[in-house]
């Protein structure tokens, strides 16, 4: 159990995607001017991420070193096509919803690195964890830096969210600031993305140094599993 | 690395590569027909939006013509071409703005829908009809009201409202609606003929 709990707490805080690996920031600067798009991207790559993991840990037998890299990407972009094609065919309202970020998981470097730093070395269930985990501290990272990027942006926050999540999730929907808000542009737009990112890592950092943690700055990006 | 070696790799390399290859067409077979039909299902619900139900009874879906390169689909009722609907683009904040605009056999506007766009979240996506009506006020207008040189937002001395903090959406949006409807004046009997 103790070994599950570490892989949880490494995936939510220690080794956060995001804050702490540093990695995927190309998806997660661009999806998340509004904490709305930040989930879909975060659920859409969790779903992926989880079941990547279990197909690479699962045929980790039958792939040699030297040619795993290509393997892997194989099998992701395979599983990421499929799914793609089956909303597409299936789940056509969600799919217009979250039908932009799927092609754009494929690219996502968090999905390779798992796969090569925990799944390959690892047996089926802790992979599991492994990507749910990574998965959902990529989520709520997406989630708070859209929430932050909207909140200042434009004073709403998961704004649109039923639109994702169905109608029964309009209370989500709320404007925390006067309805004469001019909103600040910036926010929503790339140069927010990287300022907002600045900001809570540096803050991500301080709650760390607090805690009495050993900084490592200059921590390779996937060592967690090792 | 001995040449035993490099034949496992390949071995093992291209069993994956054909099982990928054997799963993503076996996917897309049972998926093709799905998806052309929701695309089909797509079109037909942005069109019922910019052409009324009530001047036609025929199914534009599927009465498709080619007009100087662009479809065109068309209302009928009693053999009468009583209006179109097409695709038009104006360029944006974030690159092409797609729209679909129903224009009734006099030139005037039924209906216009923003199909596609890449505009900023929360500032130029209010041109969706789920964000704000905006782009439901141009029902009824025509060249002429306003005339084609006045065709803009109020910022360019035009009668149409830009958002706040946004004018290049509007602007983008306006042009492609004003191009559209100059389509329309060009290629009148052209799309009001019955074949």
């Amino acid at each position: 159990m103790a070994q599950y709990r570490t892989i949880v707490r490494q995936g939510l805080w220690d080794n956060n995607v995001v804050f702490g690996q540093m990695l995927s920031l190309c998806p997660a600067l661009a999806v998340t001017s509004s904490a709305t798009n930040g989930l879909g991207m975060g659920l859409a790559t969790l779903a992926v991420l989880t079941a990547a993991n279990l197909l690479v840990a699962a045929l980790r037998r039958f792939i040699t070193a030297e040619v795993r890299i290509p393997a892997f990407v194989l099998i992701i972009a395979t599983m990421v096509t499929i799914v793609d094609m089956a909303m597409n065919a299936w789940l056509h309202e969600l799919y217009k919803v979250l039908g932009l970020f799927i092609p754009l998981i494929v690219v996502n470097c968090l999905i390779l690195g798992r796969a090569e730093s925990f799944a390959s070395k690892n047996p089926v269930a802790p992979s599991i964890v492994d990507g749910l985990a990574m998965g959902l501290g990529f989520t709520l990272a997406l989630v708070v830096l859209g929430g932050v990027r909207e909140i200042i942006g434009t004073g709403t926050l998961f704004a649109n969210a039923s639109g994702l999540l169905g109608p029964a999730f309009t209370f989500l929907e709320m404007t925390l600031t006067p309805a004469d808000y001019p909103g600040a542009l910036v926010m929503i737009l790339p140069p927010g993305g990287f300022l907002a990112t600045g900001v809570l890592i540096a803050l991500k950092r301080i709650i760390d140094a607090r805690a009495g943690k050993k900084m490592d700055a200059a921590a390779p990006a996937c060592h967690a599993a090792e | 690395m001995n040449a035993k070696d490099t034949l496992i790799h390949a071995v093992v390399l291209g069993g994956f590569s054909l099982a990928a290859a054997g799963l993503l067409a076996s996917g897309n077979m049972f998926t093709a027909d799905e998806i052309r039909l929701r695309a089909v299902e797509d079109l037909q619900a942005s069109l019922t939006q910019v052409i009324p139900a009530a001047i036609h009874d025929n199914s534009p879906v599927a009465d498709a013509t080619t007009v100087d390169g662009r479809k065109v689909y068309r209302a009928l009722r009693g053999g009468q071409v009583t209006g179109v609907a097409f695709e038009t683009t104006g360029n944006g904040y974030g690159g092409e703005i797609r729209v679909i605009m129903g224009v009734d056999s006099d030139g005037k506007i039924m209906g216009v829908r923003v199909v596609k766009h890449a505009e900023t979240p929360g500032l130029g996506d209010k041109i969706e009809v789920a964000k704000s009506d905006w782009i439901t006020r141009f029902a009824g207008k025509f060249l002429g009201d306003p005339p084609e040189d006045k065709w803009a937002v109020k910022k360019d001395g035009g009668p149409f409202d830009q958002f706040a903090g946004a004018t290049i959406t509007p602007r983008g949006t306006v042009n492609a609606i004003r191009d559209g409807l100059k389509f329309f004046a060009a290629h009148k009997t052209e799309m009001l003929e019955v074949r």
